[in-house]
């Protein structure tokens, strides 16, 4: 245990607008702290540099997960024990639900939240795949108002992300799909539980006597974001699978994607791996 | 040194009893357990949340204590390794512990207990599956998990035999 | 003979304070004005200490601060050699070493300290690999690199060949392995001149910590105390360590006049203590086209780190188990542990076996290949029976069958139905399906004259209650010491089990039964406590006061008479070694060990041609062990084994970074959780041996020889691919199943 503990902070906001006015009255100074599973792991290795972070575990605004005919809305501070629970999740958003399966141990499950892990912006996250398959959007909350922006580009670089410092992460809308999709979700950890992924793959596609009609790929681990493979989509968007469309697949897939070595995998194995999962993904299609 | 942080009033509910303590905002939960409570039951594994050594129940779902601030505690209902037991007698689990030979060196043996007992109450009869996945969060080193399975399907059966759910 | 306790699984002697919470580990202990300390470290692997900066904003005088200066005796770990500084003075050799040592009573004062601390160093060249070490780029030990070496002969090797039909030549590796016992390692002291040294602790061995401290300090034996705490597992790790971490600690007790505590953080407890010996292996042998062998010639080598430390016994027990149980007339092993630039490497449960018997039973597999033969028939024309010589020379004096226990470990496992079944399955299967297993023995006990140069004592003592107090050295880390302990001084004396107490090992009461190692506990020391036990039944009887057939209410009655008109009631056992056994240190030849229990192991696995990860889906294991003395502690033992076992075959591998681990978390240092192992099934067989207790042989070791060679040769039969590295990775088994053009092999 390498932090020094009198040197830190943590401030317990006591609503929504007792966080916002915080946060607008010293913008930069206060961080967010959620479930804390990522923010505890580097304060004890000693590696937390901000010192000052505001607990949002008693804000309630950011709780909850409400459905309606046409999305389902999560708070920022639902858990992952949470997601496995909820009905629509299991039957319409399975890839989310089994992020959250795979996510660390059921002690982590119990404490970590998903806008914590959205606004960690960990490139090998297990969730954020599922919800850029989801076309999720995210809303973003301060005294000046609220914003809803896609997921998808939300992340412009290697922790790197939209939002101004008095800002809040209040609510993740999955939009509802009125046909059920084709859904693929596989996670290549470096043991079956409690890993931290090595390349992660989100699939999901709309087919039509053996068409594709929409597809969207994500995946974790290959890049300094989690990221769309918006190249291969279109590669195989109104196509077939056919042997030479997933050899061509692959081949678009390997130049969109940028693993790399690491003291827990090889780029090598990412960029060969990935390009598996993708063929597993398209054999499933066509069955 | 920069600007420190003041201790906080700490109440809480711990295995039944209302304890108060002063500890720092982001102290550890384990370390309040274990030095201000002199609670040393639950363990220190590895301090990344990945062991399980300091597994507790925080409001009745098991949480790695050693990931926990402090702060988080007030108002906490929390039960450790010393509250499973009813005085002397053993829970279930602890029964079937020992019985399986579920213990060895038992430094893992508190937080993998909680894990079972938290799996029990979510799972009375769980398969084969759940308890893998349910004590994958608990490392140990000794046993190869084997009688720990064991241990757990034992519990199963002391709790049916009592007719008394595993509390 | 009817048995009580033998033979039973009793509870667990110290079980109900472990299921409860109770058990006190050396970080639940706490004394009043207790000093926290910590260690600040070298951040390379070689280099020059040009001086030490105490950074500004810390109250320094506040705090305790030793270097090696501050050492009242030599500056030394004393094992074997003598060159591991207990603190660096002037030269480093490895990351992580110890340089400097702080105490405060504010632990996080203290960590804010040790940042604050500059070491001025002047790199110099370093050597990380074997091959590096071997050709002096650029020598830090000695001459050349070399902590030691062997050379075991037998009959003519280099004649031989000209008899042989087939020639096979391989070369195999293995990787470090990290200990990773849950506990981490901690000490206490309490030092000064006038009082001596007494600390407290997590160990397996207090008479290591007890001498390394004497050393140190430069003070007589009595003047030094060494408690162990409950110990959280050790495997290995807790065998030589903790005489470092117990001697910072009481340097810095004695020079602050308090209470201090060290206890390591994960990381730096994987970073800077011990590991396994990482290895090269290359076989060369000769058979005829019947299969049976007929040279050996094996080059065996080791990677020691940074220092001697006990790097040539594990040479030594890896040498010995090179050619494994089988018959040969000429087999050469050379041998060597060379020095590199990383922490010292250390013991680490098989100490060099698993290493070499990984090698040999991956060759084997290979060499029954090039005769046509399958792996099994290939054993089977080899192994050795009673009356054959091992590679030492040594006659086996007992009725081993290992063709028996391969029958039974593949009846077990229905491994001629499963080799069927997956060979015709696997073409059009994604998942590969594999079968495989491998034959191996474990020698018990100090090797050679090992056991004579320990010359164990045990001592009992009974009480006027009519309890009786077992006094060893010998300390329970998860293995079950305590109980076994008590199973054999009850069935001795013929009283109840909850009669007799293990007294906590300490130097300062008990009597040095030497060190908890070498699956010695039960086979050796567990002797020692029988005969020390019918000793004190002799004495009670010889006086009168005692019947044989006697109840425990009389025999306690005996006791308190004896002790009230005869004064206490003890008895001593000294180690004597079995008849006839007869080692060459010299030539390395002779008997090598006085038992070995002898094994086949079976992995099942399959592999993802997807992801190339490898999964062991069962495994079965099958033994003789002279005796089993308690059901559930003995199937626990080889459960655990094969469990660590997996994990050094296909998920622990350290990341080095110039001599540095860089993975040094549990998040990323990799050993299987319950949802990765498969079910461990385990079948012991019993042919007594007659110098154990009741016959038990040592167990603890055994079950870490055989899983990696059983389940790569399974990987082989899944995939067709030959791997020869561990720990083999879906990255390494990608490099092999896939061809230079990306297809699958």
């Amino acid at each position: 245990m390498r932090a020094c503990v009198p040197d830190y902070e943590l401030r317990v906001a006591l609503n929504l607008p007792d966080a916002l006015g915080l946060l607008a009255r010293e913008p930069g100074t206060w961080q967010p702290f959620a479930g804390g599973t990522d923010l505890m792991m580097l304060f004890e290795a000693g590696k937390l540099s901000h010192k000052r972070y505001l607990s949002l575990a008693k804000v309630a605004d950011l709780r909850g997960i409400e459905a309606t005919d046409s999305a389902v809305t999560l708070g920022a501070l639902t858990t992952y024990t949470e997601i496995q629970k909820h009905p629509v999740l299991r039957s319409e958003f399975p890839l989310l639900v089994a992020a959250a399966r795979e996510t660390g141990s059921v002690a982590t499950q119990n404490r970590g939240t998903l806008g914590g892990n959205i606004v960690n912006a960990s490139p090998a996250a297990d969730s954020p795949p599922a919800l850029l398959v989801y076309d999720a959007e995210v809303e973003f909350v301060s005294v000046r108002g609220a914003r809803w922006l896609p997921y998808h580009g939300f992340h412009t670089g290697y922790k790197k992300m939209q939002f101004a410092p008095d800002e809040l992460l209040r609510r993740i809308r999955l939009p509802r799909r009125a046909t059920p999709w084709r859904q693929y979700y596989r996670k290549v950890g470096t043991r079956k539980a409690q890993a931290i992924s090595k390349v992660c793959f989100a699939g999901a596609a709309l087919v039509d006597g053996g068409a594709i009609r929409d597809i969207r790929i994500a995946l974790g681990s290959v890049a300094p974001i989690v990221m769309r493979a918006v190249k291969t989509e279109d590669a195989l968007r109104s196509s077939t699978v056919t042997r030479d469309s997933v050899a061509a697949a692959r081949e678009v897939l390997a130049r969109e994607i940028a693993p790399i070595d690491d003291i827990r995998s090889t780029a090598r194995y990412r960029m060969r791996v990935a390009q598996n999962l993708l063929e597993e993904f398209l054999a499933q299609l066509a069955k | 040194m920069s600007d420190a942080a003041e201790r906080v009033d700490i109440t809480c509910t711990v295995n039944g009893e209302q304890r108060r303590v002063a500890a720092y905002p982001m102290a550890r939960l384990l370390d309040v357990l274990r030095e201000e409570m002199r609670l040393t039951g639950t363990k220190e594994g590895c301090g990344e949340g990945e062991c399980g050594a300091c597994a507790i129940l925080l409001n009745g779902a098991i949480v790695n204590s050693c990931l926990v601030p402090a702060i988080e505690a007030d108002g906490a209902d929390i039960r450790t390794i010393e509250g499973i037991a009813k005085g002397e007698d053993l829970h279930a689990v602890q029964s079937a512990f020992l019985e399986c030979g579920g213990a060895q060196c038992g430094i893992c043996t508190p937080g993998m207990i909680i894990a079972a007992v938290s799996l029990l109450e979510r799972h009375p009869h769980p398969t084969e599956e759940e308890v893998r996945e349910g004590l994958s969060g608990n490392l140990c080193r000794c046993t190869g998990y084997q009688r720990i399975f064991a241990a757990v399907v034992r519990a199963c059966e002391l709790t049916s035999a009592k007719r008394v759910p595993a509390r | 003979m009817d048995e009580k306790y033998f033979g039973h699984s009793v509870p667990r002697k110290e079980g109900r304070d472990k299921v409860t919470g109770r058990a006190q580990y050396v970080d639940d202990l706490t004394f009043p004005d207790m000093l926290h300390g910590v260690t600040v470290r070298s951040s390379i692997a070689r280099g020059r200490i040009r001086g030490i900066h105490f950074g500004e904003g810390i109250p320094w005088s506040d705090f305790t601060i030793v270097t090696a200066a501050d050492i009242p005796g030599k500056n030394e770990i004393a094992l074997i050699e003598h060159d591991q500084p207990c603190l660096a003075a002037e030269l480093i050799h490895h990351p992580e070493e110890p340089i400097v040592l702080l105490a405060h009573p504010d632990r996080y004062l203290l960590e804010e300290a040790r940042r604050a601390v500059q070491i001025d160093v002047e790199p110099l060249p370093a050597v990380f690999s074997i091959e590096d070490s071997l050709a002096k780029r650029p020598v830090i030990f000695g001459d050349d690199n070399i902590f030691k070496s062997y050379r075991v002969e037998k009959g003519d090797v280099d004649s031989a060949w000209a008899q042989a039909d087939v020639i096979v030549e391989g070369e195999y590796r293995t990787g470090a392995q990290e200990q990773l016992y849950i506990e981490n390692q901690g000490m206490i002291a309490k030092a000064s001149p006038e009082d001596g040294v007494t600390v407290w602790g997590s160990l397996q061995c207090p008479y290591y910590v007890h001498k390394a401290l004497v050393v140190l300090f430069g003070l007589s034996s009595e003047k030094i105390r060494v408690i162990q705490a409950e110990t959280g597992g050790g495997f290995g790790g807790k065998e030589e360590y903790p005489s470092m971490i117990a001697a910072h600690a009481a340097l810095l007790a004695w020079k602050s006049g308090k209470p201090v505590k060290i206890v390591y953080d994960r990381a730096e407890d994987m970073v800077a203590t011990t590991k396994r010996h990482p290895s090269r292996t290359r076989h060369r042998t000769g058979v005829t086209r019947e299969g049976k062998l007929v040279a050996m010639d094996i080059d065996f080598v080791i990677d020691g780190g940074a220092y001697a430390t006990l790097s040539a016994v594990v040479l030594s027990r890896g040498t010995i188990h090179a050619a494994g149980p089988y018959v040969c007339p000429n087999v050469r092993i050379r041998s060597q542990a060379v020095a590199t630039n990383a922490p010292p490497h250390g013991a680490f449960r098989g100490f060099g076996a698993p290493q070499s018997i990984f090698a040999l039973e991956r060759h084997l597999d290979q060499v029954a290949r090039a005769v046509n033969l399958t792996p099994e028939e290939f054993r089977r024309r080899n192994f050795i029976r009673k009356r054959q010589t091992t590679a030492t020379g040594q006659i086996v004096g007992e009725d081993v069958n290992l063709g028996a226990l391969l029958d039974r470990a593949f009846r077990e496992s229905d491994y001629d139905a499963k080799r069927e079944r997956f060979a015709r399955e696997n073409p059009s299967a994604t998942v590969k399906r594999g079968i495989g297993f491998s034959s191996f023995m474990h020698g018990a006990g100090f090797t050679g004259s090992g056991e004579v140069y320990l010359a164990s004592v045990v001592e009992i003592e009974a009480t006027k209650e009519g309890t009786v107090r077992v006094l060893a050295a010998s300390t329970e880390i998860g293995q079950g010491t305590n109980t076994i302990f008590s199973q054999i001084a009850a069935e001795a004396l013929g009283i109840g089990y909850d009669r007799i107490e293990i007294v906590r090992p300490d130097t300062g009461a008990v009597p040095n039964s030497g060190p908890t190692v070498a699956s010695r506990t039960s086979m050796v020391v567990g002797k020692l406590v029988e005969e020390a036990a019918l000793e004190l039944k002799r004495k009670l009887l010889e006086s009168g006061l005692l019947c044989d057939a006697c109840t425990e209410d009389e025999f306690a009655r005996a006791c308190r008479r004896y002790i009230e008109t005869r004064g206490p009631l003890r008895a001593r056992s000294q180690y004597e070694p079995p008849p006839g056994l007869r080692w060459d240190d010299a030539t390395y030849s002779g008997d090598a060990y006085g038992a070995y229990a002898w094994a086949v192991y079976v992995a099942e696995v399959a592999v993802d041609t997807v992801t190339f990860e490898a999964r062991v889906t069962d495994f079965v294991a099958v033994q003789e062990v002279g005796k089993v003395i308690h059901p559930v502690l003995a199937a626990g033992q080889i459960e655990g084994g094969v469990a660590q076992a997996i994990g050094l075959a296909l998920y622990e591998n350290v990341a080095w970074r110039e001599g540095r681990m860089a993975n040094g978390q549990m998040t990323n240092y990799i050993m299987p959780t319950a949802m990765d192992v498969p079910p461990i099934r385990v079948f012991f067989e019993e042919q007594p041996y007659p110098f154990g207790p009741h016959g038990a042989k040592g167990i603890g070791e055994l079950p870490m020889d055989g899983p990696a060679p059983a389940i790569l040769n399974a990987i082989e039969n899944a995939t067709g691919v030959s791997v020869n590295e561990i720990p083999a990775t879906p990255e390494v088994l990608m490099e092999a199943m896939t061809s230079k053009a990306g297809v699958l092999v």
